[in-house]
C-alpha cells in the first residue's frame, strides 16, 4: 500500500489540518508520500519533509498550482496517482473543493470526512449532521479521502528525513484564474485548533454585541466562533460558523452563548470536551449536550463572566 | 444561457435523523422531507439571474423515486421553468448523481449549472466537484456571491480563512452556499401554477451509464451520546465549576 497526502498551504506554511490527515494514512498502513503543489513553495517541500513517518516529498512548483485552483491541482494529482492505493487531503475547504474533482477523472467514489480507519479499505464517516455513523467499505482500486481532522491526532511535525523530488508538472487547465483573498482577522486565535472557542448565536441580536464575547475570549486565550444563524443574521462573517456546513471542532471547552442548539451546530461542536450553555430559554435543546448550563440573560451573564475571570 | 439547478430531497433539517434499531441506515418512513437548504440557494440565485436577464431559461433536475416529484414541484413554484425527473429507486453515489447530471446537462446544451454546496443527508460535499470534473468545465464551489459577465464569472468563495474571489470561464458548474442569497417564499398561487409547469420524466436504465455503487455501508450506527450535565445556578458557581471541577479554565 501507499498513500498520497496532498498537503494544504500558503505556499509558506503547511496548515495544521495536513498532518492529521497524514496520521489518517498512518492509521491505513505503507508507505506515506506527500504532494506539494505550489509556487516558490521550497520552504513547504522543507518542512514536509520533517513530518515524521513521511517517506518522500514530491514537489510540483508551477505559477498554475499558487492558489491550490481545483482545476490545475486535480489534474496534477491524477498524473501522480499512479502507484497509489490512497490518496488523501484533510477535509477542510481545500481539500473538499479539489478531492472529489480528482476522484471523479480517477472515475472513483470519494469517501469524505471520515472519523476512523477500521481497515485499509473500510472507514466510518458521520452521516446526517453526525448523527449517524456509516462504516462504508471501498471497491474502488484508488481510495480517494478527505480526513475529519478533530478525529485524527496531528503527526509530529519534526522527527522525519523524507527524500524530496521535484517531479515537475503543473499546467494551467485554462479554466480558471485566482483572483484574491480577504483573510480573517490575523490577531484573533485559530478556530480550528483553539483550546477554548467562545460561541454566539441568535441570542447575541448583534455583531456589536460579539466584542463582549471577544472579551471574553481573550480572557481565555480563546477563538470566537458562530452559529449559522448569527452568520445568516449577519452578525459575523461566515468564517466563524462552527456547524455541519461550517467548521467542525472539537476544543477543551466550548462556551455556547445564546445559541439554541440546532441539529446543524451541535454537528460542529458536540465533541468538544466540555460544554457550556448560557441562555435564556431553558428548553434550549443546547443543554442537552452541556456539561454545565446557566439559564440566564447573556446580557447579564456575559459581563459577569468577563469580570469573574 | 440556460441554466441546470439540481435539486435533492432531504430529511427536514429541523428533524433529527433516527438510526433503524437493526443498524441499517437511517429511518426515513413517514419522515418529514424537503428540498436540501442549499439547493434552494443554488435555485434561488438562478432566479436572480433570470431577474437580471442574464438567464433564459432555469431546469431543476433531481435524481431519485416518486416522491422526488414533490421537491422538483417545490423548485417549479419557487419558479423554474421546467423540471426533469431522472427515475431509479436506487440510491446512488455522488459519482452516480455526476454523471447523470453530466448527460442531462449535455442533452439541454445548458451554459451553467448550480447546486447546493453539500446535501445534509449524506455530506459529502462531492458532486459539484465530480459534475465539473467530468464535464471538463470551470468549477467554483461554496459561492458567496456570483457575478457573470461576458463569457466568464466573478465568485466569490467561502474558505476556512475568509473569502476567496477566483474567475471562472463559462460554461462552469458551480454550488452554493448559505449567504449567497436568501430563498424566496413559496406563494399560494406559485404552489397552483407549478402543477401545470412541464416536468419530464426519464428511466436511469434508458441513460446507458455506469451508476453501480462503489462503497458498500455495512452497518450505520448511532453515535455515542454525551452524559448528561448539570443546571448552576450563577455566573460564580460556573466559573467555580471550570476551575475546580472541569479543571479546563
Amino acid at each position: 500500500m501507499n498513500n498520497l497526502v496532498i498537503v494544504e498551504h500558503d505556499n509558506n506554511e503547511i496548515a495544521a489540518a495536513t498532518l492529521h490527515a497524514v496520521t489518517a494514512a498512518q492509521q491505513i498502513g505503507g508507505d506515506i508520500h506527500l504532494l506539494v503543489a505550489g509556487h516558490n513553495c521550497g520552504g513547504v517541500a522543507e518542512a514536509a519533509a520533517q513530518i515524521a513517518g513521511v517517506a518522500s516529498v514530491k514537489v510540483a512548483d508551477d505559477a498554475s498550482l499558487a492558489n491550490g485552483l481545483a482545476e490545475n491541482l486535480a489534474g496534477l494529482i491524477v498524473e501522480q496517482a499512479q502507484g497509489y492505493s490512497h490518496i488523501l487531503a484533510s477535509a477542510t475547504t481545500f481539500g473538499k473543493n479539489v478531492m472529489p474533482r480528482a476522484a471523479a477523472l480517477l472515475d472513483v467514489a470519494q469517501i469524505s470526512d471520515i472519523a476512523e480507519v477500521v481497515s485499509e479499505d473500510t472507514f466510518v464517516r458521520p452521516i446526517y449532521a453526525g448523527n449517524a455513523l456509516a462504516t462504508v467499505q471501498s471497491s474502488d482500486a484508488v481510495k480517494v479521502i478527505t480526513v475529519r481532522t478533530i478525529k485524527f491526532e496531528a503527526a509530529a511535525a519534526e522527527g522525519g528525513s523524507a527524500s524530496i523530488e521535484q517531479i515537475g508538472g503543473g499546467a494551467d487547465a485554462g479554466l480558471s484564474s485566482w483572483i484574491s483573498q480577504a483573510v480573517a482577522d490575523n490577531d484573533q486565535v485559530d478556530l480550528t485548533s483553539a483550546k477554548v472557542v467562545v460561541s454566539g448565536g441568535r441570542g447575541m441580536q448583534s455583531g456589536d454585541n460579539f466584542t463582549m464575547l471577544h472579551s471574553v475570549a481573550d480572557k481565555l486565550g480563546a477563538a470566537v466562533g458562530a452559529s449559522r444563524a448569527a452568520v445568516d443574521s449577519g452578525f459575523v462573517p461566515n468564517e466563524l460558523q462552527v456547524g455541519q456546513t461550517g467548521k467542525v471542532i472539537a476544543p477543551d471547552l466550548y462556551i455556547a452563548v445564546g445559541i439554541s442548539g440546532a441539529i446543524q451546530h451541535l454537528a460542529g461542536m458536540k465533541e468538544s470536551k466540555v460544554i457550556v450553555a448560557i441562555n435564556n430559554d431553558s428548553e434550549a435543546p443546547i443543554f442537552q449536550v452541556a456539561d454545565y448550563g446557566l439559564v440566564a440573560d447573556l446580557f447579564e451573564a456575559v459581563p459577569e463572566l468577563d469580570s469573574a475571570l | 444561457m440556460k441554466v441546470l439547478v439540481c435539486v435533492k430531497r432531504v430529511l427536514d433539517p429541523q428533524v433529527k435523523a433516527r438510526v433503524k434499531a437493526d443498524g441499517s441506515g437511517v429511518d426515513l418512513a413517514n419522515a418529514k422531507m424537503t428540498m436540501n437548504p442549499f439547493c434552494e440557494n443554488a435555485l434561488e440565485e438562478a432566479l436572480r439571474m433570470r431577474e437580471a436577464g442574464t438567464v433564459s431559461e432555469i431546469v431543476v433536475v433531481s435524481v431519485g423515486g416518486g416522491k422526488t416529484e414533490e421537491t422538483l414541484r417545490h423548485g417549479l413554484a419557487m419558479g423554474a421553468d421546467r423540471a426533469i425527473h431522472v427515475v431509479t429507486e436506487d440510491s446512488l453515489e455522488p459519482l452516480a448523481i455526476a454523471k447523470v447530471l453530466k448527460q442531462v446537462t449535455e442533452q439541454e446544451d445548458a451554459g451553467l449549472v448550480i447546486c447546493g454546496k453539500q446535501a445534509i443527508d449524506g455530506d459529502s460535499n462531492q458532486t459539484t466537484q465530480m459534475l465539473s470534473a467530468l464535464l471538463g468545465w470551470s468549477q467554483a464551489t461554496f459561492a458567496s456571491e456570483v457575478k457573470i459577465e461576458g463569457g466568464e464569472a466573478t465568485v466569490t468563495r467561502e474558505v476556512d480563512a475568509g473569502l476567496e474571489t477566483i474567475q471562472v470561464k463559462m460554461p462552469a458548474v458551480m454550488s452554493a452556499d448559505l449567504r449567497l442569497n436568501e430563498p424566496r417564499y413559496v406563494k399560494l398561487p406559485d404552489v397552483m401554477k407549478a402543477k401545470r409547469k412541464p416536468m419530464d420524466k426519464i428511466e436511469l436504465d434508458s441513460m446507458g451509464l455506469d451508476t453501480a455503487n462503489r462503497l458498500t455501508t455495512l452497518k450505520v450506527d448511532e453515535p455515542e451520546g454525551r452524559a448528561a450535565g448539570i443546571i448552576v445556578n450563577s455566573v460564580s458557581e460556573l466559573v467555580e465549576k471550570l476551575r475546580n471541577e472541569a479543571k479546563v479554565i
